[in-house]
């Protein structure tokens, strides 16, 4: 991705050391200045300095940075500064969700309690938004949120496959499978968003909008790096899935109706189409063989499992209710406006 | 598929049936359904907008059950 503007202090020390390349003397003040923010903060989820400068550290692991060598992924100075506004995200989720690990699970028990906490979410429903009274506007800035996960859709959680073994690889390697097309190529689902980007008139090179995403929902993102690039919560990444699997057909429906109510044709709904026959697909394999198949194997593991399936929600409900309650106010839900010189004519429901 | 492995059915309790492994879906003139995955969740709940397949409609009828009671 294109070198994002810095937000504060860190990424701002972050993002002028990464492209010199040759600037490992910057990186003690680096680490002192993601102390103090660390430190300082007041609500991590919340700070766009701290996210910001964390999503550039994962996108390290991902698709890189223009102009940033590849090397910089593994220098330990880096993966210090990473791990100290890790740990404090971590905690954080830690102490607003919580998690009792209910004893003598089955696989289909686990299924059926995850089935549950998805059910009973009352989270704000962006979905229904999207379905009934989103403007043309709106619906943009919906697709210009996703897009800073969608556009990788499936690698945080691809990480966990070498860290698990027997129903639950089977069952994590058969979703993700499916998620990157079959091996079909144009298939993977990251793609099909990209269409979508496409048929609005946006930008689908990743990160192309990350200076318009609030931190909000970068904290979402980096959460499932968080959880999907340590071992140690391979529980909660399978947690995650689940839940996200658990949470799909339904509302990608709606944005299907949505953007069909707009005007909108095929070659915008079709990722939102295509996720409402896999997801109801990979949500009985990840409650059953995935999150039942890792307890199963592993009980030590049932309290991530469901850390990781209620932070997914708790932070999805964050993030959705930071877009109703802008959109509801009649403000922007992005950080800045789209750039218009970025847009191309849209061809297909321009006039609405 | 080559597989000699028997093709499994999981009936997911209040949900789909769940079909892997090697099978085809034809409807009931014989004709291939069309079909763009290996495992295939079909809807038994009758409620699906994309019938065979589950569209998630299940999870729907059963909070509306859940609600009546
Ligand atoms: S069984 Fe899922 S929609 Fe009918």
């Amino acid at each position: 991705m294109k070198l994002p503007h810095p937000r504060g202090p860190v990424s701002e020390t972050l993002l002028n050391a990464l492209p010199r390349n040759d600037a490992a003397d910057a990186l003690p003040e680096l680490l002192a200045a993601a102390g103090d923010a660390a430190a300082a903060t007041e609500d991590v989820l919340y700070d766009d300095d701290l996210q910001l400068a964390l999503f550039c550290l994962y996108e390290l692991h991902y698709g890189g940075i223009d102009g940033v060598d590849d090397r910089w992924e593994w220098d330990v100075q880096l993966l210090q500064v990473r791990a100290l506004i890790e740990q404090r995200v971590e905690s954080r989720l830690r102490e607003s969700v919580a998690v009792s690990a209910p004893e003598k699970l089955t696989p289909q028990s686990v299924a059926d309690r995850l089935f549950a906490l998805a059910a009973d979410d009352d989270g704000p429903s962006v979905s229904a938004f999207l379905a009934r009274e989103a403007t043309p506007e709106q619906a943009k800035e919906f697709v210009v949120l996703r897009s800073v996960y969608q556009l990788k859709e499936a690698d945080p959680h691809t990480w966990a496959i070498p860290r698990l073994r027997g129903r639950a690889k089977s069952a994590m390697v058969e979703i993700q499978a499916d998620e990157y097309g079959g091996g079909k190529p144009g298939r993977i689902h990251a793609e099909l968003f990209a269409n979508t980007m496409q048929g609005l008139g946006l930008d689908p090179s990743f990160g192309a909008y990350v200076d318009c995403i609030p931190a909000i929902t970068l904290a979402s993102v980096n959460t499932m790096s968080l959880f999907g690039l340590q071992r140690r919560l391979r529980g909660a990444i399978c947690g995650h899935l689940a839940i996200y699997e658990m949470t799909s057909s339904i509302p990608n429906g709606k944005y299907a109706r949505g953007f069909r109510r707009l005007g909108f044709g095929d070659e915008v709904t079709e990722y939102f189409d295509e996720h409402v026959e896999a997801d109801s697909v990979h949500e009985q394999i990840a409650g059953r063989d995935l999150a039942g198949g890792l307890i199963a194997e592993d009980p030590a593991l049932a309290a991530d499992v469901f850390f990781g399936a209620r932070s997914a929600l708790y932070l999805d409900g964050l993030a959705g209710g930071w877009q109703l309650d802008a959109w509801a106010a009649g403000r922007s839900a992005l950080r800045q406006p789209l750039d218009p010189g970025r847009e191309v004519a849209v061809a297909v429901g321009a006039s609405v | 598929m080559t597989s000699k492995e028997p093709t499994e059915i999981v009936v997911c309790p209040d949900g789909p049936l769940l079909v892997r492994g090697d099978f085809d879906l034809v409807d009931g003139d014989g004709a291939a359904v069309a079909r763009s995955r290996e495992t295939v969740a079909l809807c038994r709940c009758g409620g699906s907008g994309i019938k065979p397949y589950c569209d998630g409609t299940h999870k729907l009828l059963a909070a509306r059950r859940k609600a009546a009671q």
